[in-house]
């Protein structure tokens, strides 16, 4: 007994020893923006919730509609699922006269992916099903790849990812900022049936741009709003500044997100939840490459393993003899 | 695999037609049936899962607790082959054939539940395989051992046809095979902990940790004791065998020091997360929090005597509440912390708790026709 236990412990000494001298594994950062992220602006204030893009979104995503009446005449749905990839969500306080007001008012909310720079179910999915672009950073799905085991659903901190429950043959469904469209020109059908130019396309960094452009307008005063794919053919109208919230939805939360949203009401009124600027994926993945970056942890415990059961298998077969 | 100091395994015999078995594979075969309904329908015409709570039961309960319950072999081959405590020799075959029960229907539970289920290889197949993701060292890990164990248990098998020679070979690398079976639990139990890190916020903080996979480890470990000494009550009822007192006493003092730890872990982490006041709200969270708690805690104050210990009621007692907390500390993290937005619930739906019952008789069915059939439990000595 007592020579095992030595020996156990000359095993965990050479191991603790190892570890101790084992490099340690750098803590994994937000992932950065892609060179020429593409993303979209929704700008509540100019939102009149006609649900035009939800409506184009269906039609350019080949999406069945859903109903949430009695009677079935036309696309109803109430929230993003696995048959629709884009809603208009309405907020309302009080007596629900003042569009964009806190209090007595109602603002509108698009609720779609957001195309995080560095996204949950990306660092969620098992068999790389979700994906991000790494040049156009848009977060895409192959459903031909996917096992169905939706921990994207559950990861995403947005809700986004939805699954098909109804289905022996289901898929995820997510917004893919209508990469399909692209090949031939085209953009985000969301984007290029916006009447007020609510919801705008184009690269990252000019959205930026515009919607800090916007936040300095004094409110009240008139400016100039693109509309459909910012850079793109000028379909520009003059309209009436609103009082945004400081705050650019989506330029830092989880290390910031290709969609970015601006809002009169405060973004949590809305829906959007407050959240801290590291990323879930971050956190999750230095965890995870600390335990097993390299697998070096795992073999020294496996040799520590082997090195005291060889030792303990011997005995027993001698007691045996 | 035997000892000296031991009588040997030996199939115990007898009738396999009993009402016992009977209603466990009615039982079993209910749960077939809603499978098939699952799989021409989809997932939705038998469960209640949804967006908000997509992961129900058959991955919280199936999987989850279902491979945490069937630790009691990981715990017995570190004890036996880790730690050399030669005693608790007895044991492991028993405690192992219900691992490889309970994992394997745990693997087997997870094909159910998959969405796209003819696309699982992917997760085994490199340029599919997506090692940053927590499921795959998960998946990865849990196949592995499926593997392994069958491996470790093998030589009940050629013990009953006689191979010996493949016995003596298997004898050599056993010792990497007992390693690996010690390893692998390791990494995927604490994995299952790990897979709620990437959730964020979503959980409640009483539960979301970066602690979560040592949480997760220190349960599956205690756990496996107590599934051993639950076991061990049950099958000497069951069979009508005489209890390994001697044995189960000592085992469960290690269980409870085990456990001991854990409760400081999980205590020091609230209080360093500055966590603590979460537990005095009036919330479902802090009261479901209390439950999981008082379940961990009490088997520490059931065998705080040494007397205590001897007593068989109080250790099946003591053994269940632990089972029962793990249980909870699984179901509070994994849905009743689970907050994903407002107008989501989740309450599993009656086929769906079916389906996760039959499971579980098909585990102890299968468990009493090979401990029937096959060198398991140790032999009786005759007087």
């Amino acid at each position: 007994m007592s020579m095992n236990r030595r020996g156990f412990l000359k095993g965990a000494l050479a191991g603790g020893t190892l570890l101790a001298t084992a490099q340690p594994v750098a803590a994994r950062d937000n992932k950065t923006m892609p060179p020429e992220a593409l993303g979209l602006l929704y700008d509540a204030t100019l939102c009149i919730g006609c649900k035009a893009c939800v409506a184009a979104c269906k039609e350019s995503n080949g999406m069945p509609p859903e109903f949430s009446t009695p009677e079935q005449y036309w696309d109803t749905p109430l929230d993003i699922s696995g048959k629709t990839l884009n809603v208009i969500k309405m907020y309302k306080s009080g007596n629900g006269e003042n569009k964009d007001s806190e209090k007595d008012g109602y603002a509108f909310m698009k609720v779609s992916c957001l195309h995080c720079v560095d996204p949950s179910c990306v660092s969620a999915c098992p068999v790389s099903a979700m994906t991000k672009n790494p040049s156009n950073g848009i977060v895409g799905y192959d459903k031909d790849i996917c096992i169905g085991c939706r921990y994207c659903v559950a990861a995403c901190p947005f809700g986004v990812p939805r699954f098909q429950y109804d289905t022996p043959f289901p898929q995820i469904s997510k917004c893919q900022l209508c990469r399909h469209r692209m090949k031939d020109g085209k953009y985000a059908a969301c984007a290029e049936v916006c009447p007020t130019g609510a919801t705008l396309f184009g690269k990252v960094s000019e959205l930026h741009a515009e919607a800090q452009r916007r936040m300095a307008l004094k409110p009240g005063s008139t400016t100039v709003y693109p509309r459909g794919k910012l850079g793109g053919v000028d379909q520009s109208y003059e309209g009436r500044v609103a009082q945004y919230v400081p705050h650019i939805y989506g330029e830092k939360e989880v290390g910031g997100t290709q969609m970015i949203k601006l809002s009169a009401v405060p973004f949590e009124k809305v829906g959007m939840p407050k959240l801290p600027e590291r990323s879930y994926a971050a956190t999750s993945e230095t965890m995870q490459h600390t335990l097993y970056g390299g697998l070096v942890l795992p073999l020294l415990f496996l040799g520590g393993l082997s090195y005291i059961a060889k030792r303990n298998v011997k005995d027993d077969e001698n007691e045996n003899d | 695999m035997s000892n000296a100091h031991h009588p040997a395994p030996a199939p115990l015999g007898g009738k396999l037609v009993t009402p016992a078995t009977v209603i466990l594979a009615a039982l079993a075969a209910i749960a077939f049936i809603i499978l098939g309904i699952r799989f021409v329908f989809g997932l939705g015409s038998v469960t209640n899962i949804n967006d908000g709570y997509t992961w129900g039961i058959w991955v919280v309960y199936d999987v989850m607790i279902g491979s945490a319950f069937a630790c009691g072999g990981y715990t017995m081959a570190m004890l036996v082959y880790i730690f050399n405590k030669g005693e608790y020799h007895p044991m492991v075959r028993p405690a192992l054939l219900a691992s490889l029960f309970g994992y394997t229907l745990a693997g087997a539970s997870v094909i159910f539940d998959l969405g796209r289920y003819w696309n699982t290889w992917h997760m085994f197949w490199p340029g599919y395989a997506q090692v940053n993701s927590v499921m795959f060292e998960v998946a990865v890990c849990i196949t592995a051992y499926i593997v392994v164990m069958w491996i470790e248990f093998s030589p009940a098998f050629l013990e009953k046809f006689g191979l010996k020679d493949l016995k003596k070979k298997l004898n050599k690398v056993l010792f990497l095979i007992i390693a690996l079976g010690v390893l692998l639990p390791s990494m995927h139990q604490s994995s299952l902990g790990s897979l709620l890190v990437v959730f964020g916020y979503q959980v409640h903080p009483l539960w979301q940790t970066i602690m979560l996979p040592l949480l997760y480890l220190m349960t599956a470990v205690t756990i496996g004791f107590a599934i051993v000494i639950f076991e061990a009550c049950l099958s000497s009822s069951g069979f009508k065998r005489p209890l390994e007192m001697h044995i189960l006493t000592k085992l469960s003092r290690l269980m409870t020091w085990v456990l001991a730890a854990y409760l400081a872990v999980r205590l020091i982490d609230l209080a360093v997360r500055g966590a603590l006041g979460y537990m005095f709200e009036a919330s479902v969270e802090a009261f479901w929090f209390w439950v999981e708690m008082a379940l961990f805690i009490a088997p520490l104050v059931l065998l705080a005597k040494p007397a205590d210990r001897m007593k068989p009621a109080k250790l099946f007692i003591a053994a269940l509440c632990l089972l029962l907390a793990g249980f909870m500390l699984r179901i509070n993290s994994y849905l009743v912390g689970l907050e994903t937005g407002p107008g989501w619930h989740y309450f599993p739906s009656v086929p769906e708790i079916m389906v996760s019952i039959g499971m579980i008789s098909l585990e102890i069915l299968g468990y009493i026709v090979l401990v029937r059939y096959l060198p398991i439990l140790p032999k009786e000595e005759t007087i």
